[in-house]
């Protein structure tokens, strides 16, 4: 037995009959600070009953809420449990309605939530091929717009919309300007490093100057430069373009008469397209000043000797080489990232998707596409 | 200050940048009540509100709640933001997550029943905004009253003393919106909380209304108090009586 003398504190009066009946006389108020812990110990002091009914009195609960009726709730299946019956006694006009307002007389309320069900591994691998198809599909239908919108923009250049293209220029190429050198900079630093603890074995250090321009140039100053963009700039048309996508913009310029990927898709390509190639090429100097501090400091070098031997080593072709490498990684990423938005559906979590996708697509293409440039070099 | 105040708002001075949006506002709410916040577009309806909610810090001035200050560090804001709930105008259900999910999210975390009965208080909640049957649903899958009668049901998870309520009606049509009033005023007779109101709808502002403020975007504050029912008919200013009786200003009609 509970009681308490403030009409809000909640207590409890259990009365036994010799028949074995029980009748609670619950008091006070049962909402969400006090009625959890009141279950606890209403169930404790229940116990296991034998037989009988359990009449539950409410006549002096001065306030229950949704909480309270769970109290409620639980109580009784607990005695139904114990094949006895339960009933509610004198309920006050204000508990009544909170009861009749959580469906408390529904038996479904007492049911388990659904939960989730994985579907079994069949079931997957089938949504699995389907999702790649469909996603192949798309990724043909896009490629085939941007393609089309480029070609009207070459032959009607003033379909272009150039005041956005500047600005993702400015976006992809001048405010990437310090990360990109930074990169290439440490970068020719650790390749002269790196060859000179060799090539200084066979005193070949000149030979230091030829490997940080060749390999800069023809080779990693295109993929590092087209990583970086991938993840600054790939990533921000995915998200920009996604929650475009989302909050119905894009079906409002379709709407107005506009083609969305020339819209949205054409600048961005474009800009990457510009200045990619800038970049790298200011990468590989970077790379180069990085190698020539090396050469200088630590090889003995003179500055004279090691830019002559790098303008030896390179020729045109390599240089062309490797900005064709570029543009057509620009295109890439430009590309997939617009694509990655174009398909994001639903809310924030495919806009983060979307980016994520991006960036993971385009250094796979870019890997994909400089093994088909190394194949295509050796057959040259 | 009454006594019986459950909200108190006091001098509030709200500036974004150098904009001021509202200059010494003053108001309180009492307990059980429904309050509501009214006035023209871009008045700083939803300014206040974020501000009495503690989503962002007056330029000067306080909101107390339950006279502690909704501003404050430590502790105390922490019990003061358990005495509130919101709902937002967009209903800001987590997309990723079922209806039952999104209500069950802070029962979990702050009730410490068993899972079993966290199930259940989920449907109970569900049944009280008439959602019962659709807790498997994502919010993706639902009407825009449906997310709003969701939304309530979360915010009232922990069945707060005052819950908030951005634009409950926005965007949904006169049969759910009349829905959505009355079960607003269900939950207020029935559970006792005081409700707070930013609204432009004048049918829900006269059905369930018990006080309403009207704030007014040139004087960057209160421009009248009390019920609407009464300051319909008496409306003691032009810019009341205009909102009241959905006249246009005459200088804005194309001639």
């Amino acid at each position: 037995m509970e009681s308490n003398s403030n009409p809000d504190t909640p207590s409890y009066e259990v009365h036994r009959s010799e028949t074995g009946d029980i009748r609670i006389e619950l008091k006070g108020k049962y909402d969400v600070r006090t009625a959890p812990a009141m279950r606890r110990r209403l169930a404790a002091s229940l116990g296991a009953p034998n037989g009988g009914r359990v009449v539950i009195d409410l006549s002096q609960v001065s306030h229950l809420d949704d909480f309270g009726a769970l109290l409620l709730s639980d109580l009784r299946q607990r005695v139904e449990a114990g094949g006895l019956s339960f009933s509610l006694d004198r309920v006050p006009e204000t508990v009544g309605q909170i009861l009749s307002l959580v469906h408390f007389d529904d038996e479904t309320v007492c049911r388990p939530l659904p939960r989730k069900e994985r579907p079994n591994a069949v079931v997957r691998f089938g949504q699995t091929v389907l999702r790649h198809a469909f996603n192949t599909r798309y990724m043909v239908s896009f490629l085939g717009s941007a393609l089309l919108a480029l070609f009207s923009v070459m032959v009607r250049p003033r379909r272009l919309r150039w005041g956005d293209t500047l600005i993702q220029m400015e976006k992809t190429g001048v405010d990437a300007l310090p990360i990109v050198g930074l990169i290439g900079f440490l970068l020719g630093l650790v390749m002269a490093f790196t060859s000179a603890l060799q090539l200084e074995q066979f005193g070949a250090n000149i030979y230091v100057a030829s490997l940080v321009a060749l390999a800069m140039v023809s080779e990693l100053g295109p993929i590092m430069t087209a990583i970086v963009v991938a993840g600054r700039s790939g990533s921000a048309f995915a998200a920009e373009i996604g929650t475009m996508r989302i909050s119905e913009e894009i079906d409002a310029l379709f709407v107005m008469g506009f083609h969305p990927t020339l819209f949205l898709a054409v600048p961005r390509i474009v800009a990457c397209i510009l200045v990619v190639p800038l970049l790298t090429l200011f990468a590989d100097l970077f790379a180069i000043a990085g190698g020539l501090v090396v050469g200088v400091f630590m090889l003995d070098l003179t500055p004279h000797s090691y830019i002559g031997q790098t303008m030896k080593t390179l020729t045109l072709f390599e240089v062309n080489w490797g900005l064709l490498k570029s543009v057509v990684f620009a295109a890439l990423v430009s590309w997939v990232g617009c694509l990655r938005g174009f398909q994001a559906r639903g809310g924030a979590a495919s806009v983060g998707n979307a980016a994520t996708s991006a960036v993971v697509t385009a250094i796979f293409l870019i890997i994909l596409f400089d093994s088909v440039f190394a194949v295509i070099r050796s057959y040259w | 200050m009454s006594a019986e105040a459950i909200i108190e708002v006091d001098d509030l001075v709200a500036r974004y940048g150098d904009a001021t949006i509202l200059e010494h506002v003053d108001f309180s709410v009492r307990r059980g009540e429904i309050f509501v916040i009214i006035g023209a577009s871009g008045c700083g309806k939803s300014t206040l509100m974020r501000h009495m909610i503690g989503l962002d810090r007056p330029w000067s001035g306080t909101v107390k709640i339950e006279g502690v200050d909704i501003h404050s560090s430590g502790p105390q804001f922490r019990v003061a933001l358990q005495k509130i709930g919101v709902l937002f105008q967009n209903s800001a259900l987590f997309g990723s997550m079922t209806l039952a999910e999104n209500v069950a999210l802070p029962i979990a975390e702050y009730s410490r029943l068993p899972a079993g009965l966290v199930d259940q208080l989920v449907r109970m909640k569900l049944c009280m905004v008439e959602l019962s049957g659709f807790e498997a649903h994502l919010p993706s899958e639902i009407s825009g009253g449906m997310k709003k009668r969701a939304a309530l049901a979360r915010a009232m998870a922990l069945n707060p003393e005052i819950l908030f309520l951005d634009e409950p009606t926005s965007g949904l049509d006169p049969v759910i919106s009349a829905e959505i009033d009355h079960l607003i005023r269900h939950i207020n007779e029935s559970l006792g909380t005081t409700m707070v109101i930013v609204t432009h709808d004048l049918g829900s502002i006269l059905n369930i209304a018990d006080r309403a403020i009207m704030l007014d975007k040139g004087r960057r504050g209160i421009i009248a108090e009390g019920d609407p029912r009464q300051l319909r008919e008496n409306p003691g200013h032009e810019d009341v009586r205009r909102f009241f009786h959905r006249e246009a200003r005459s200088e804005s009609l194309p001639r």
